[in-house]
């Protein structure tokens, strides 16, 4: 399957504009980004895109072999920043996809020139002297949860999901498939996303790099925040007065300038 | 306008002036308001009275996510809170609630997201369902529908190895000939199919081929299938003639319970001292298999014959042939010739061009065979699939 039509990708701004790709967390899909992004698109070339499994993408796109590891989900961004031939990307990754961009930026960083981490979180459960914030139990917890969540989830709604070829905008049609993905596919990606555990792989980010903090974020504490920024080396660290684990849609506006100071600071390859 | 008290007005029973207030502190389900951000701001007594929480914990001290498992906690970020600022609203989140004295209650959540004039996040109410019975029939329901898929992949696993033993172990190796055979299931292959074939030795330089399709699928099949491939191996050994099998097959068959009767086409094979090799074809009921030569039309070899196992006293008869170096030998069962295409049946004709086509060897004819039957039904087949060819090998 083509690579834009299996990630449902979306380009905004103007064409010679310096690429900002926008990466979803768990949960939803691009229209997380959706406060957000009119803040750049008269500067940039907005991209955005769904993960396999999330939002109006074919479930079929899912590769349970592929998919079973961030790396799978890095090798999706890698390559649909080649199918557009993004160079010099910023990419901007919420929650499990600020992670996804760091393997993403260590596997191209000729093509991916600055990250902006919202919530990031190299690993969520605790280990010695490493607060994550959560018990492996509560983890699993979790994946009990998603599944009395999606007990209502029926095949019935698969079509609907699957059926918004001509990609309007945030319509009822759009609303109605938002946060809802295959219940086996969100399970999966529960697992992968909480069970990670990439502390060893933010050495390698090679790229100005923004962590994106909220004051008060059960899902990524504020002592895991200043841990990212700690080991990546250089990054700038920027707590924002938003609460909660989605600033993009509690504090869009403050997020949006945080992210356009970072990129003021961050001049474009020549 | 206000006239004299009427008599009907005294049926209405008093409506207190703290009704209002009364509903919402005691009304049969949890009310919270909550700030934006998830702060605490009003709660009434039947979700303190259902939690044991006290008003004083709650309000302006915490957040309601902080009163969910942290399981719960994860999926408000992740879902709850998305849905709700971007829909303005979330109905039936399922959710539990943990209660000071260390207990869960589970609880369906509705909320909605109040904003003001300019579009500002105002305020969230939500109401609060004690859900404990649905709760335990929902996780009843998934551990129903756990043992269902369970239970499928076990019967699925099952009808696999039953077809296994209905057809050789490995393929069968003949000195001076080749031989090649295809089986595919119908559908997903989750039920055993009825279609078998089978090839052994009786003696030197004396082989028996033999291929068949019992009516009907499932287990009552497979019985069958495993009674008819049994028993041709045991009763063509004192018995020279393929018509002899099937008169023996077609008794054992109608003694069984029962009504299962079943097509057979079957071939011995022997080899004369002096290298040639000379064949005994026998069919009941089944469709005659096919000659090919490299450069010349397949041609059916062989009559139908009755089908075995439904009358008493039919007469199977031998047809007797001479192979040539290069002569190919194709048994197959009727999912090749009536596989269906919309109204298009595949057909014999289409199946001896295919033939003809690959008849430099065994295996490509099976290969090509099966390639195209499958194709022509779109990859799904109706009817299980069996072919075996044999082609004689220059000496």
């Amino acid at each position: 399957m083509d690579v834009l039509a299996r990630h449902n990708v979306t380009v905004h701004g103007p064409s010679d504009g310096r690429p900002l790709l926008f990466a979803h967390g768990f949960g939803c899909d691009q229209n997380m980004w959706r406060y957000v992004t009119p803040a750049f698109t008269d500067e940039y070339r907005v991209v955005l895109f769904d993960h396999v499994g999330a939002g109006p993408v074919d479930p079929a796109a899912y590769d349970v072999e592929r998919h079973a590891t961030l790396q799978g989900y890095a090798q999706d961004v890698v390559e649909i920043c080649d199918a557009l031939d993004l160079h010099d990307v910023v990419l901007v990754g919420h929650s499990v996809s600020a992670m996804i961009g760091v393997l993403a930026q260590a596997a191209r960083p000729d093509r991916i020139g600055a990250l902006v981490l919202v919530g990031p979180s190299p690993r969520y459960i605790d280990d010695d002297d490493y607060v994550g914030g959560f018990s492996e139990a509560d983890i699993f917890e979790l994946l009990g949860s998603l599944e009395s969540n999606y007990l209502g989830w029926s095949s019935a709604i698969a079509p609907v999901i699957m059926g918004n070829d001509d990609r309007p905008e945030l319509g009822q049609e759009l609303t109605a498939s938002f946060c809802r993905t295959d219940p086996d596919i969100a399970k999966r990606f529960a697992r992968v996303t909480f069970l990670s555990d990439n502390r060893a792989d933010l050495a390698d980010v090679s790229v100005p790099t923004l962590v994106l903090q909220c004051r008060d974020d059960v899902i990524a504490p504020i002592e895991v925040g200043r841990y990212v920024h700690e080991t990546i080396p250089g990054s700038v660290l920027t707590v924002l007065d938003a609460t909660g684990h989605c600033p993009n849609l509690s504090a869009p506006e403050e997020t949006a300038a945080a992210i356009a100071d970072f990129l003021r600071s961050v001049p474009a390859r020549s | 306008m206000s006239g004299p008290p009427t008599s009907r007005r005294d049926l209405v029973p008093p409506v207190s002036e703290d009704d209002a207030e009364e509903l919402y502190q005691n009304a049969p389900c949890g009310y919270l308001s909550v700030t934006p951000t998830g702060t605490i701001v009003n709660v009434n007594d039947t979700f303190l009275r259902w939690t044991g929480w006290e008003r004083d914990d709650l309000v302006g001290r915490r957040r309601f996510a902080e009163l969910l498992s942290p399981g719960g906690r994860l999926y408000h970020e992740t879902h709850y809170m998305p849905l709700l600022q971007m829909q303005g609203q979330v109905r039936e989140i399922a959710l539990e609630v943990m209660v000071p004295d260390g207990s869960r209650l589970p609880v369906l959540v509705n909320a909605v997201l109040e904003r003001d004039e300019v579009e500002a996040a105002r305020v969230i109410r939500i109401v609060v369902f004690d859900a404990t019975e649905r709760r335990a029939y929902e996780r009843e329901l998934l551990r129903a529908k756990e043992r269902a898929e369970d239970s499928e992949r076990r019967a699925r696993s099952l009808a696999r190895t039953l077809q296994r033993t209905l057809l050789p172990p490995s393929t069968p190796s003949i000195p001076g000939l080749e031989f090649a055979a295809a089986f595919r299931p119908a559908g997903e292959g989750a039920e055993v199919g009825g279609d078998f074939y089978d090839a052994f030795q009786v003696a030197a330089d004396d082989w028996v081929v033999v291929l068949g399709d019992v009516c009907g699928k499932g287990v009552e099949a497979a019985i069958v299938t495993a009674l008819a491939r049994h028993t041709i191996r045991a009763v063509v050994v004192g018995m020279h003639a393929p018509s002899q099998a099937l008169s023996a097959l077609n008794e054992v068959l109608l003694r069984q319970d029962g009504y299962r009767y079943c097509t057979l086409a079957m071939a011995r094979l022997q080899r004369r001292p002096d290298g040639t090799w000379h064949a005994t074809l026998g069919s009941g009921g089944h469709p005659a298999p096919l000659l090919s030569h490299p450069g010349e039309d397949a041609v059916p070899v062989g009559g139908v014959g009755p089908l075995v196992g439904v009358l008493d006293a039919v007469e199977f008869v031998d047809r007797e042939i001479d192979l040539r170096t290069g002569d190919v030998l194709t048994l197959f069962t009727d999912g090749v010739t009536e596989a269906r295409r919309n109204r298009e049946l595949y057909g014999e004709d289409r199946l001896r061009r295919c033939i003809q086509r690959h008849s430099e060897s065994a295996a490509a004819v099976v290969d090509a065979v099966l390639a195209d039957v499958v194709a022509f039904q779109g990859d799904n087949l109706r009817d299980d699939v069996a072919i075996v060819s044999l082609r004689l090998l220059p000496t």
